[in-house]
């Protein structure tokens, strides 16, 4: 009997010992999941899943805070990728937080720019360039389309325009389409 | 060690197409009409496209550099006569979007009067390796097969690579388009010499021509000009006709047996690929001096008056080019650029010949039947008797149907050369190659997405830092400066006093240091005493008359 409970209080302490120095000797820096998670997103930084930028909302929806429908700029495919990073049922977008669209890009009218610089201070990714009471603009390439600049613009001379088809980034359309017109 | 088979295999697959050759061939290659305006893309090559350097209104020769190349995998572009430009923006070019690109449009003087272009090479064949690939830069030079990979890049295999054999592609295995063939026969010359030229530049001990074995005139003619210029290492292979034996990957497996890794290259296997006509560029450039600005281009099918093979200037319009072969026929259905098989539907004419132009199909209906509508896959399996790439088209077309972009890759879509043999056989009729090329440009898509919002991310990060960074500093100024503000009020002039007279303090401590240390009267004469002495005293009397 004793022999027994020796032996079982032995064994419990060394795995205690074991388990409690793996704890602290393979911990993992940061939430492995909210990175994948932000991995994920879009990155267009445009707050309308009412968080404060991708990373914040990828970690509400690690600590399960959040839906995983509420990105429109990812709209149905980034859905559909955090339903299989996560293992849940996809849902459709949550029109509460706006619908997806093509992606735009920022333009702002040169000719009626004051320089105020408020649309700089709302830039997530720091694309626009300028100074106080100097013309600004934006930089096409680092734009995410996140609208955030248009609503502090005192004279609304920001404009979003979809971007021009190019023709090295076209993509063949799907066959589908092809085929009901073919058969109409 | 790769060595060329005694006797060449079969490819995995493949179709038996009637090869329609014959009516493009009746006649040898002849010269295109010099047309008047050119439309000159500035992408016509895989890569980078070139940058324009010129503007509306200068004047060009022919074989002028008129867009320089802007990277490694680039190439530049030369003007195909000579002329003026008259405007550089964006055309339709010939590509399956239907979209514009930029273009240089050149209208020519009809002198077509030639440049220096400084390509020669004297002694070739014993020239450095690394100028002959810088010349092939230099020369625009890109795979004319129809990928158009610049073929510079191509010769130069890397340090660590040893190239064992050089395989020289003349198997044209798609129906219609006989341009090699032709060429074979009217520059047979220039293909040998190119031939031989790359083989040097790569150091490659074996050398191979793949032909299909039905092209018999093709085959007596090369072999004579090899005999006659005694380069008796350099083998002819005729390949059994058999569609497509002429893709790089199923050619190299053909003549060596050997097949190159999935999603690799043949560089890999110590194997370097090139086009014959890619082989008569390089003798051009490097012998005769001349860039590429033409190539010969086939102009067949029942749609077109007089089919034949044509040399033509890069940038004729294709409306030009079909004029020039007797008009359209009443039969005229579709016009493709390419073959049947692979080739790509244009919409119109308007649009002008570029370096990868190897076919203009004017087909009636005869030649390319309407699609018939498609119905469900029913597993019949056809399709993966036919795949040259050994596929499974069936699981192909499955998972990009449902856009499960991660399954259609994991059975390797990437290796699919679209052939179009599986949608050719599919008794559903499906568009198999259409469903392959979506999820291709979807997956790339993909890629450039996840790559720009990396890039977005990154930013962000950098921006919340930048933002906290300046937070910090901007509380550390205030914090200095309420410090400031709250000093005790109480003994505030005492203090002032204090600072004051410590000052004087050390003023005076300063005067009284400078004094003992004056070195101007140190060691002085008497005389020169008793007269300061006598100053001093003076001094002493004015001051108490001015104090009065």
């Amino acid at each position: 009997m004793l022999t027994a409970m020796l032996a079982i209080g032995i064994l419990a302490a060394c795995f205690g010992l074991l388990l409690g120095f793996s704890a602290i000797r393979f911990k993992v820096e940061g939430d492995p999941i909210a990175d994948q998670v932000d991995a994920i997103l879009p990155q267009t930084q445009c707050g309308q899943c009412t968080y404060a930028g991708c990373r914040p909302y990828a970690e509400a929806i690690a600590a399960g805070e959040a839906e995983i429908n509420q990105c429109p700029p990812g709209g149905e495919a980034t859905i559909q990728a955090l339903a299989d990073l996560l293992g849940v049922e996809p849902k459709p977008l949550n029109a509460e937080h706006g619908e997806h669209k093509e992606k735009r890009v920022a333009v702002i009218d040169e000719q009626i720019c004051i320089g105020c610089t408020l649309c700089i201070q709302a830039c997530p990714v720091d694309a626009i360039l300028g100074a106080a009471k100097q013309m600004h603009t934006v930089i096409e390439s680092e734009c995410t389309g996140c609208d955030l600049c248009v609503p502090p613009c005192p004279v609304d001379c920001i404009d979003m325009v979809e971007v021009a088809q190019a023709i090295d980034s076209w993509k063949w359309p799907y066959p589908e389409l092809a085929e009901s017109s073919e058969r109409a | 060690m790769v060595s060329i088979l005694e006797q060449p295999l079969a490819i995995p697959g493949g179709l038996r197409l009637a090869s329609n050759k014959s009516q493009s061939l009746r006649t040898p290659v002849r010269q295109a009409r010099l047309p008047e305006r050119l439309i000159v893309p500035l992408s016509q090559h895989i890569g980078v496209p070139a940058e324009a350097l010129v503007k509306p209104g200068d004047k060009v020769l022919k074989g002028q550099l008129i867009g320089r190349s802007t990277d490694y995998i680039s190439a530049p572009v030369h003007a195909p006569t000579s002329g003026t430009i008259t405007d550089v923006g964006d055309y339709p070019v010939p590509h399956p979007s239907g979209l514009n690109a930029s273009c240089v449009v050149i209208i020519a003087d009809g002198e077509d009067r030639a440049a220096d272009t400084g390509l020669k090479i004297d002694q070739v064949l014993e020239a450095d390796p690394a100028d002959i690939r810088q010349q092939v830069r230099a020369a625009g030079i890109v795979g004319l097969g129809g990928a158009g990979f610049p073929s510079a890049v191509k010769l130069n295999p890397g340090p660590d690579r040893q190239v064992e054999l050089l395989v020289i592609n003349g198997a044209e295995c798609e129906p219609f388009i006989s341009c090699d063939e032709a060429l074979m026969c009217c520059c047979t010359q220039e293909v040998v010499n190119g031939i031989r030229i790359m083989q040097h530049s790569l150091g490659a001990q074996q050398v191979v021509i793949g032909v299909e074995d039905n092209m018999p005139r093709a085959i007596d003619c090369l072999g004579k000009s090899l005999e006659a210029c005694g380069a008796n290492n350099i083998r002819i292979v005729p390949v059994p006709s058999l569609y497509p034996a002429g893709g790089e990957k199923q050619l190299i497996y053909a003549l060596t047996g050997k097949e190159v890794p999935s999603q690799g290259l043949p560089a890999d296997l110590g194997i370097v690929c090139h086009n014959v006509g890619t082989a008569a560029a390089i003798s051009r450039a490097l012998i005769d001096g001349e860039p590429l600005i033409s190539r010969v281009v086939t102009v067949t099918g029942a749609g077109v008056a007089e089919p034949c093979n044509l040399e033509v200037r890069i940038g004729t319009p294709i409306a030009d080019l079909i004029e020039d072969c007797g008009g359209y026929t009443q039969d005229i259905a579709h016009l493709l650029m390419g073959g049947p098989m692979m080739g790509i539907s244009l919409a119109s004419d308007n649009l002008p010949v570029i370096k990868t132009t190897n076919c203009l199909l004017a087909a009636s209906q005869a030649d390319i039947p309407p699609p018939k509508a498609a119905s469900a896959c029913i597993r019949c399996g056809e399709c993966v008797e036919v795949c040259p790439a050994q596929l499974l088209p069936q699981q192909l077309y499955w998972h990009a149907h449902a856009r499960d972009f991660d399954k259609v890759q994991d059975y390797n879509l990437f290796d699919c050369i679209e052939c179009g043999c599986c949608a050719q056989v599919c008794p559903s009729h499906i568009p198999l190659v259409q469903y392959y090329r979506f999820a291709k440009t979807e997956i790339w898509d993909q890629e450039r997405e996840r790559q720009s919002s990396d890039i977005a991310r990154q930013r962000h990060e950098f921006r919340l830092d930048r933002l906290e960074r300046e937070k910090k500093a901007l509380e550390e100024r205030r914090a200095k400066a309420k410090k400031a503000l709250n000093k005790p009020k109480a003994g505030d002039v005492d203090d002032k006093k204090a600072e004051i007279a410590a000052a004087l303090e050390r003023v005076k401590a300063k005067k009284a240091q400078q004094d003992a240390n004056a070195k101007n009267i140190d060691g002085l004469s008497a005389e020169q005493q008793a007269k300061i002495s006598e100053i001093d005293k003076r001094r002493a009397a004015q001051n108490t008359t001015t104090g009065e």
